[in-house]
């Protein structure tokens, strides 16, 4: 009795935490105009529609360039900063590392408020330099996170050693510390390109006409006139997250594993 | 070995200061550029200085002297920033309507005058004589104000500068507050019940049966917020999946209304919020030593009491953690409530979202976030001192 009770809570939460994910992904491929079941017939419409129509097409394209940009500054900045709070030299680091992890905490609609009011008085409201700024801040913690974690799993021995037979600080760095952080660094990089371009609520205050992204797209979609256009874009991202997510797992999997061969007796 | 540790000191230093330069810029900065346009109010100050230099000594009673009248004229011949003006003159119209008309009419007349001394206000325009616009102009002179802060919470200051209660009709910000708080203590509680018993199966179970537990738990984590959103839309709607099948096996004869209201919002807001639940308590499920548990049994506790007496002391950390963590989150939520709720579910973030780039009302939009801020900040002192990774899970 308590076992068939406990199976059925789970599938019920099971179905309720998954059906909405699948839910929406057939309506991609809809024929009707609206966005509900059940769907007359299957057609290529709404696909083509998402990457032809002039809104659509720009905000992939957007989402795209200010997702990269950025990545790059979230990925080279977070880098740089988790390798510097590593060696534990730095006064405060407990102090910084939280400085640096607040944007996840801080509700996005106060920071888009300041985030407006200071890219206005800067004149970088309305731009793409502006936006990648914006995003950035947000992606910056991801990075930090999963660098830093990937730093702790080397073991220090491993680069002593090296340095016992001769290698100058810079060639450690370089062969040794380098190479057994990079699965790091990547997964951070995808971690803050999908945060990216998940963002929607610094993007409707910082960002213009220009630089709607397909997120915001979206969300102007759902607003104002839904259908299955949206569906359409939801594939995309969907798969689009999916791969970066499938990617992310595989490094940190990878990671683990070296981690063990190098060191055993540390797990 | 000294100059060792101070070169590895400044090395580090150095890799460290680009994030706290671009940190304090462009994250510090911009919270600090919000507060403070809660409290600064120069915009009327700056374009007219000589009147507010002037207009100090005016005791509120009758027509200002002769000296703040022709500092006025000075002032609105001397300005020339379009924008400035402009937004002065929205400062000064938001506080005496009719001012926006007044100076649209004075303005012009002003700067047309050859003479600045032979100006009359008075003839250009008799709304001079009236102490309401000039009270309101000597209102606006103080560089900080108080009003925004106010103005958050349904207060505002009379005539006579003490502090009093905005009429209750013409202002609803503790109502969306209490709001806020109610939607998020709703979500909140519908979490913990569906997350704790979760986390415990999830935690009990072995093999393939955990992963898919914890497999539906990341996957919708790894999902953009914004389809999963789209996707409650369409579940929730009146021709939506639900409403179907619920007319499909005759539970209801017409749709039940799920979208546009509370109800929808907190489904929604349940479904994305639940991981940030299981998740702690699932880690700190873990770490509870399985014997104790057939220890409490073999000593003669039944199943409901060894749950009872061992489980759920044991796991209540997660649990905190994992309440105030989806709590604090779901003060701050806006996108699901603006695309899930009616007008009477909009939280405290669509109101400020509304100031700012509705209205272009930063003062009160800064005034409102201070608030929110202020709330998320306690809430997360007290989550990082009970969780001991004052991380966001699933981050």
């Amino acid at each position: 009795m308590f076992r068939a009770i406990q199976i059925t809570f789970g599938i019920a939460i099971v179905v309720f935490l998954l059906m909405p994910i699948f839910a929406i992904l057939p309506l991609a491929f809809t024929s009707s105009v609206f966005l509900n079941y059940p769907i007359p017939a299957y057609s290529m419409r709404w696909m083509h529609e998402l990457t032809t129509a002039d809104v659509w097409r720009t905000s992939i394209v957007n989402s795209l360039i200010i997702g990269s940009g950025a990545t790059v500054f979230a990925t080279v900045l977070g880098t740089l900063a988790s390798l510097g709070m590593r060696s534990g030299t730095l006064p405060m680091v407990g102090l910084l590392r939280t400085l640096f992890l607040l944007p996840m905490v801080v509700p996005a609609v106060v920071l888009g408020v300041g985030m407006q009011i200071f890219l206005v008085r800067l004149g970088l409201a309305s731009t793409y330099l502006g936006v990648i700024i914006a995003h950035a801040v947000l992606c910056i913690p991801f990075v930090i996170v999963s660098v830093s974690a990937a730093l702790q799993g080397i073991d220090p021995s491993i680069e002593r050693a090296a340095s016992s037979l001769g290698a100058p600080p810079v060639t450690v760095f370089r062969r040794v510390t380098l190479p057994l952080a990079i699965p790091g660094v990547v997964s951070g990089a995808i971690f803050a390109f999908a945060t990216s371009l998940d963002e929607v609520v610094l993007t409707l205050f910082v960002a213009g006409p220009n630089q709607r992204t397909l997120a915001r797209q979206m969300f102007s979609s759902i607003r104002e006139n839904i259908n299955p256009t949206v569906a359409a874009a939801a594939l995309l991202l969907i798969i689009g997250t999916l791969c970066l997510g499938g990617l992310a797992t595989l490094l940190r999997w990878r990671q683990k594993r070296s981690a063990l061969e190098t060191a055993p007796s540390a797990i | 070995m000294k100059a060792g540790v101070l070169r590895e000191r400044s090395g580090a230093l150095l890799l460290v200061l680009p994030v706290l330069v671009f940190m304090a810029v462009f994250f510090l900065w911009p919270l600090w550029a919000m507060v403070t346009a809660a409290f600064v109010d120069d915009a009327v100050s700056k374009v007219l200085p000589r009147t507010a230099a002037s207009i100090v000594s005016w005791n509120g009673q009758g027509v200002p002297s002769e000296a703040a009248h022709k500092a006025l004229v000075q002032d609105l011949r001397a300005a020339t920033d379009e924008q400035a003006l402009g937004e002065a003159v929205r400062r000064l119209n938001s506080a005496a309507s009719g001012f926006r008309t007044l100076l649209g009419r004075t303005i012009p007349a002003v700067k047309a005058a050859s003479d600045p001394a032979q100006v009359d206000l008075l003839a250009i325009d008799p709304r001079w004589k009236d102490t309401r616009f000039w009270m309101a102009l000597k209102e606006a002179m103080p560089p900080y104000t108080d009003r925004n802060i106010l103005a958050a919470v349904d207060m505002k200051r009379d005539a006579s500068g003490s502090i009093v209660l905005e009429a209750a009709d013409a202002s609803a910000h503790r109502l969306i507050m209490l709001r806020t708080l109610l939607v998020a203590a709703m979500v909140t509680i519908a979490c913990a019940v569906i997350g704790l018993p979760y986390a415990m199966l999830a935690a009990s179970l072995t093999g393939w049966k955990r992963s898919v537990l914890l497999l539906a738990v990341v996957l919708p984590l790894w999902t953009s917020l914004l389809v999963r959103t789209a996707a409650w839309f369409i579940l929730l709607q009146n021709e939506g999946l639900i409403n179907r099948a619920l007319q499909a096996i005759g539970l209801i004869d017409s749709p039940l209304p799920l979208i546009f209201n509370r109800l929808g919002v907190v489904i929604a807001m349940t479904h994305v919020l639940l991981p940030f639940m299981v998740l702690p308590i699932y880690s700190v499920i873990l770490g509870i030593p399985r014997n104790l548990m057939s220890a409490a049994q073999s000593m003669g506790a039944g199943p409901v009491r060894a749950f009872w007496r061992v489980l759920l002391p044991l796991s209540l950390p997660g649990l905190l953690s994992g309440s105030l963590l989806v709590f604090m989150v779901a003060i701050g939520y806006y996108i699901t409530p603006a695309l899930l709720g009616g007008a009477n579910d909009q939280m405290i973030s669509s109101v400020i979202a509304f100031y700012a780039t509705g209205t272009a009302n930063w003062g009160l939009a800064g005034a409102l976030g201070l608030m929110l801020l202020g709330v998320t900040t306690v809430l997360y002192t007290i989550y990082g001192r009970f969780s001991t990774s004052p991380q966001v899970p699933g981050a």
